[in-house]
């Protein structure tokens, strides 16, 4: 696992409080993980801050699973 | 009671009689305040007045990019907000079937569009920190209507409406959002009234009198209190029994 997957994995167990097993690459935040969708929003800001990177809205959106969160900062993030 | 030592409050139309008088308010109870309104000179002063743990952060809320920078500027002065008083409000008042386009959307912007904008800038901050307090400051025409008032009506419905879908969202993470409907209070506007007039307005008020600027205050600074972080969603009316509702 990617040093990124990592990071994204710890906040997504601090934040929505599962069990780490569970936070694998296609859980749902929403679905698999039980989060409302003001928690998606939180999780947003939560990753904005690690890794010091602005996430509009439009791509916001699309991050639906831990996969895609792990992408998106792979992508995007220069830390 | 209502101790807001250390908490950091942004009020809008602090130059306002209404806004001075919350901005002096939630200032002697202990917080920090940010003032904002378009009249940097008033802001000034009142900021002189306030002494310490006051700052200006003058704005134009008819202006997109203004209320856009309102709340970061607040930030930077004061610290992060804790307590945003959504009061800067604007009157154009004409006959509905004589009211101009811009008569309408200047008080829409003012009133509720900048309302909005300012609260989605504040609450993200609030979430993180798991604490705030949101307070419109509406009238109590939001709810009865007002011949003439038609936009300022309509914005003032909007911002309870705005208020209440803002308190379901947030909730959970112990921020409160709430509305203020103050009726008749006294005020330059009033102070120019003839005796007539005066009295045609307080026949409609059980208590009698006009409302002072340090009623509404009170009612704001309860609001803004730790101890009313069980009340969210709510008008609060403050009119002297004007409509009781």
């Amino acid at each position: 696992m990617s040093d990124i997957a990592e990071r994204v994995k710890k906040i997504v167990v601090e934040h929505l409080g599962v069990e780490p097993e569970k936070v694998v690459e296609g859980a749902n935040f929403i679905d698999d993980l039980g989060a409302d969708s003001l928690d998606t929003v939180e999780l947003v800001m939560a990753f904005e801050e690690e890794f010091n990177v602005e996430i509009p809205d439009d791509a916001a959106e699309t991050i639906q699973t831990v996969g895609d969160a792990v992408k998106f900062l792979e992508k995007n993030s220069a830390a | 009671m209502f101790d807001l030592t250390g908490r950091k409050a942004l009020v809008t139309g602090a130059t306002g009689g209404l806004g001075g008088a919350i901005a002096r308010g939630l200032h002697a109870a202990g917080a920090t305040v940010a003032l904002s309104g378009t009249r940097a000179e008033s802001l000034e002063a009142l900021a002189a007045e306030l002494g310490e743990r006051a700052a200006v952060v003058p704005a134009n809320l008819a202006d997109t990019a203004s209320v856009e920078g309102l709340v970061p500027a607040a930030e930077a002065a004061i610290g992060p907000l804790d307590i945003l008083v959504n009061n800067a409000g604007i009157t154009r008042d004409n006959l509905f079937m004589r009211m101009k386009d811009e008569e309408w959307d200047s008080v829409i912007a003012v009133n509720l569009t900048a309302a909005f904008r300012l609260s989605r800038a504040a609450v993200k901050g609030m979430m993180r920190r798991r604490y705030g307090r949101i307070i419109g400051i509406g009238s109590v025409v939001g709810t009865t209507g007002n011949p003439g008032q038609g936009n300022y009506a309509a914005a003032k419905a909007g911002l309870v409406g705005l208020t209440k879908a803002l308190a379901g969202e947030v909730a959970s993470r112990g921020i409160t959002v709430n509305c203020i409907a103050p009726g008749f209070i006294a005020s330059p506007m009033t102070d120019a009234l003839n005796e007539k007039q005066r009295e045609g307005i307080l026949t409609r008020v059980p208590a009698g009198r006009l409302g002072e600027g340090a009623e509404v205050a009170a009612a704001c600074l309860y609001l803004a209190s730790a101890e009313a972080g069980y009340v969210t969603g709510h008008t609060l009316h403050v009119n002297g029994g004007m409509a009781m509702i």
